[in-house]
């Protein structure tokens, strides 16, 4: 059949761009997207910088005074801090000989001489610090930073998972149908019939604390709701004739699923996908109030949040502000990113 | 005539839509043109050609986006409805002016029994009390021909059939026995048989009443059954109008002689149909000579269909099945190089035949041979080789291709899936030779279906099955969404491929015009059972069954010398 057809000149090459290349251009032409991925870009970069140990290395330290004030704010009195100064260098009463008593008495001295070769400089602590510093005196700013490592990482992945498993459940109680559908359905039945606090918990008791346990604690019970709406989406258009035209040039079931209906319905999940970022950066916040989060020896907004808490009752706020904002700042960034994103996957869309 | 009133006239309409803060379009270009009363008036045109556009300008039913400038007027009687407040034109229209629409099923609110959205647009605008309004619903229903008006009142949108829906929608257009009636495209989505009624209806009810229709198609066939005069728009522009009897026997302008002469018509068949081109490029219809048609006892069979059944299970209550039958019985042999016409109105099983013989419905029983292997009793890995040979073009071009699949994508995809073609380039140069032989520019390539009219998406579905080479290819109600010139186009298109690769058809139509123009042979469908199958010729000079007169008795006959003298 292609010797009768005419041969036309040979058309000027050129790949065909894909459906990522040409939402990638039209992302380009939308500066508000554009303006999100940049912050979202911006808060991923510093969040790796914080990993490799180029920033925030040291925000475990005490440099400052306690709850020190933010450096513009240099003048404000400090009474937490003037209160520990007072409790160190208070007694200045001579203390009790007990040196007949003492069994201990005769080795001090050869412990007084030990300890004075061990060099024990004392760290100058500073009044302010750029943006305050909490009860120990630690910088909020850094800790803001090295912070938003572990509450991105969660929130991340464990959407990003969340999505994935609700996908493809979706996609497969609602392409398949039938016997699938009823199994998947009993399946998602009796999880969400069980309390949500409880099912973290069981998982929790289950698994050892830590990072990873949290990611697989939000994507394993996160997913209910996506896998109900990727269903839906995907039984309205299994029914559509661009489906039949699929199954008729002979594309595969995992063709037809995923190449085919997965575009159509990218929208549902992208929405669901923004959503559950916000919503998992909170549910890490509760996780670390009810002591199922990270390990004390990290910080996230989660704990930074639990700790402002008590702070703000003696009106040091900028604990808060700080994890408040950074947070408030990604989440709307990120969520009008991945409706840019939507717009952007919808040829229709100009 | 002489002394006729004109109840409307619209006088030099200018309607432009602002699509963004640069760009605008001007969709009606100073349209004037009258209904007078007690006339039927058809406004009659492609799709973009400002048709609907006009006639919701009249309603005042435009979208936020367009605008009408101060110098257009829309005279109702001496009132300018195009400076009307909101809260008069609200008044006038259901009670001075209604409309029928082309959806009824989407036009009626579905959690309402139609007697109550009848009884409510009387209660609003004639302030009738719910018991005297239920009353008139009941007379209302029998008025438009609905049996049982008693008990039907009482039934809801989806318990109806689309006939019966359009009856409800006209019930609800003439309660309040308004002077003008809007039908837009009111038989389009409906049946020829259906469609012939509910024109009828229209007829009848307009003598009754002594309404004037403004009546809205693509069709001049309709036309000319019901029209007193003609006003054919193209481009938002009025190209002729005039009175009936003028329009259909001295047709002045070009664009009018193209319209009527792109429909197939019963009594003839030219090799190729005349399109719109022909005729604004001056000269007239190129005179074809005739195709000869027909299937001859010796003609070698690519496809066979024996006995084949399609039973549906629909559940009922609690663990019951009721089972409906489909496809009952089908017989029937596809000749080499020839198109098998299948006709039958909606729920006849013509579509379900066709899905069925491509594997995309499991038959209930039955055989399909396809070069003498049964294609039924093939495992899916045996079914691939055969699937590429036999290929369907489905009927809404708006639905069949994937919305964020490029056009190029389209194309490569049922190549690289059969392993056509050594690679990628190779693939993209016939999927650029595809697209030139059904007549698209190489630019389409990069494009989404969107950006293209119905007329060439069903081309670039239509490539898409020849990038397959099939054997066999299935038109399912391919050309029944398409205006009336574009689906000359498609079908010269079709018959080209045909007459070039050899292509067989199975072309499944409700229009029994398109199916004789194209068809060898037809088979005639009614509830899921073969009616009568012969030459394409012979079954229309000699229907052999009652259900076949019927179905041929229904088509639009356009103008007809009689109706003048009647």
């Amino acid at each position: 059949m292609s010797a009768v057809l005419p041969n036309n000149a040979p058309p000027a090459m050129q790949e065909s761009p894909g459906l990522w290349t040409l939402a990638w251009r039209r992302l380009l032409n939308d500066r508000v997207g554009m303006v999100c991925l940049a912050i979202v870009a911006t808060y991923l970069a510093m969040m790796l910088a914080s990993y490799a140990g180029i920033v925030a290395r040291d925000w475990n330290k005490e440099k400052g005074v306690s709850y020190a004030n933010p450096s513009f704010m240099a003048g404000a009195e400090n009474l937490e801090a003037r209160e520990v100064t007072n409790k160190d260098f208070g007694s200045k009463a001579k203390p009790v000989d007990l040196s007949d008593i003492d069994p201990l008495a005769p080795r001090y001295k050869e412990w007084e001489e030990r300890a004075a070769k061990i060099a024990v400089t004392e760290v100058k602590r500073a009044e302010t610090l750029p943006f305050g510093g909490d009860k120990w005196g630690r910088d909020v700013l850094e800790k803001a930073i090295k912070g938003s490592e572990v509450s991105i990482f969660v929130g991340l992945t464990a959407a990003l998972f969340a999505t994935l498993i609700g996908t493809v459940l979706g996609a497969m109680a609602g392409y398949w149908g039938g016997r699938v559908n009823d199994f998947l359905e009993w399946f998602y039945n009796i999880f969400t019939s069980i309390p949500y606090i409880l099912l973290i918990l069981a998982f929790a008791a289950v698994f050892k604390r830590g990072l990873d346990t949290i990611i697989v604690i939000l994507a394993l019970t996160g997913w209910t709701g996506i896998y109900r709406l990727v269903r839906a989406e995907y039984i309205k258009h299994c029914g559509r004739e661009y489906v039949k035209a699929a199954q008729a040039i002979g594309a595969s079931h995992l063709s037809r699923m995923f190449v085919h209906i997965l575009p159509n319905a990218s929208h549902v999940i992208l929405v669901q996908l923004s959503q559950h970022v916000v919503s998992f950066i909170k549910a890490e916040v509760i996780l670390s109030f009810l002591g199922l989060g990270v390990p004390v020896d990290m910080v996230s907004w989660g704990t930074m949040l639990a700790e402002a808490q008590n702070e703000l009752v003696i009106g040091k706020w900028w604990q808060l502000f700080a994890a408040g904002a950074s947070m408030a700042i990604l989440v709307t960034a990120f969520s009008m990113l991945t409706d840019s994103l939507r717009d952007a996957l919808d040829p229709k869309l100009k | 005539m002489a002394t006729e009133q004109n109840l409307l006239q619209v006088r030099d309409l200018r309607v432009t839509f602002r699509i963004d803060r640069h760009t605008s379009f001007e969709a009606v270009k100073g349209v004037s043109f009258d209904i007078p009363t007690h006339r039927t008036v058809a406004l009659v045109g492609e799709s973009g050609s400002g048709k609907s556009v006009t006639a919701m300008s009249i309603l005042g039913l435009l979208p936020e986006n367009a605008t009408i400038p101060a110098a257009s007027r829309i005279l109702y009687g001496s009132e300018d409805l195009l400076k009307a407040t909101p809260e008069r034109l609200q008044a006038i229209r259901g009670k001075d002016i209604s409309v029928i629409f082309q959806e009824p099923m989407t036009s009626l609110n579905p959690v309402f029994p139609v007697g109550e959205q009848i009884g409510e647009v009387l209660r609003l605008h004639m302030g009738m009390s719910p018991k005297a309004a239920a009353a008139r619903a009941v007379e209302l229903l029998s008025e438009v021909g609905i049996p049982d008006p008693q008990l039907r009142v009482r039934s809801f949108p989806h318990e109806m059939s689309g006939g019966q829906q359009q009856r409800v929608m006209i019930a609800m257009a003439i309660a309040c026995e308004p002077k003008l009636l809007i039908a837009d495209e009111p038989t389009t989505a409906l049946d020829v048989t259906i469609q012939k009624q509910i024109l009828e209806l229209v007829a009848r009810l307009q003598e009754r009443h002594h309404m004037s229709v403004l009546f809205i198609t693509h069709d001049l066939g309709v036309v000319g059954e019901i029209a007193d005069r003609v006003v054919v728009m193209q481009n938002g522009e009025i190209q002729e109008q005039g009175a009936v009897k003028d329009i259909f026997e001295r047709p002045q302008h070009p664009y009018t002689k193209a319209l009527l002469e792109c429909r197939p018509r019963l009594d003839r068949r030219p090799m190729r149909l005349p399109v719109i081109d022909d005729f604004m490029k001056g000269g007239g219809a190129a005179n074809y000579d005739e195709r000869p048609r027909g299937v001859k006892e010796s003609d070698a069979v690519i496809l066979e269909a024996r006995a084949l059944n399609k039973t549906f299970f629909l559940k009922e209550g609690l663990f019951g099945k009721r089972a409906v039958t489909a496809v009952k019985d089908v017989n029937f042999r596809l000749a080499k190089g020839k198109t098998l016409g299948l006709v039958g109105e909606s729920g006849s099983g013509k579509t379900t035949v066709g899905l069925t013989l491509m594997r995309l419905h499991d038959a209930t029983s039955g055989e399909v041979l396809f070069e003498g292997k049964n294609l039924l009793s093939l495992s899916d890995r045996e079914m691939m080789a055969y699937r590429r040979r036999i290929q369907i073009i489905f009927q809404n071009p708006y639905a069949s291709l994937n919305p964020r699949f490029t056009v190029g994508n389209i194309l490569t995809e049922p190549m690289k899936i059969h392993g056509i073609g050594r690679d990628q380039k190779e693939r993209v140069d016939m999927a650029f030779q595809l697209l030139a032989r059904v007549g698209l520019p190489e630019s389409s390539f990069y494009k989404y279906p969107h950006e293209f009219s119905g007329g060439q998406r069903q081309r670039i579905a239509i490539a898409r099955c020849l990038t397959m080479k099939p054997d066999v290819l299935i038109c399912d109600e391919s050309v029944s969404a398409l205006d009336v010139s574009v689906q000359a186009q498609v079908l010269n298109l079709l018959q080209d491929l045909q007459d070039e690769y050899g292509l067989s058809y199975i072309f499944i139509s409700h229009d029994l015009a398109v199916v004789k123009y194209i068809s060898d042979e037809i088979m005639v469908m009614n509830q899921g059972e073969i009616v009568e199958i012969a030459n394409a010729d012979e079954i229309y000079l000699n229907p052999g069954q009652e259900y076949t007169r019927k179905l041929l008795a229904s088509i639009p006959k356009g103008w007809d010398a009689t109706r003048a003298a009647a």
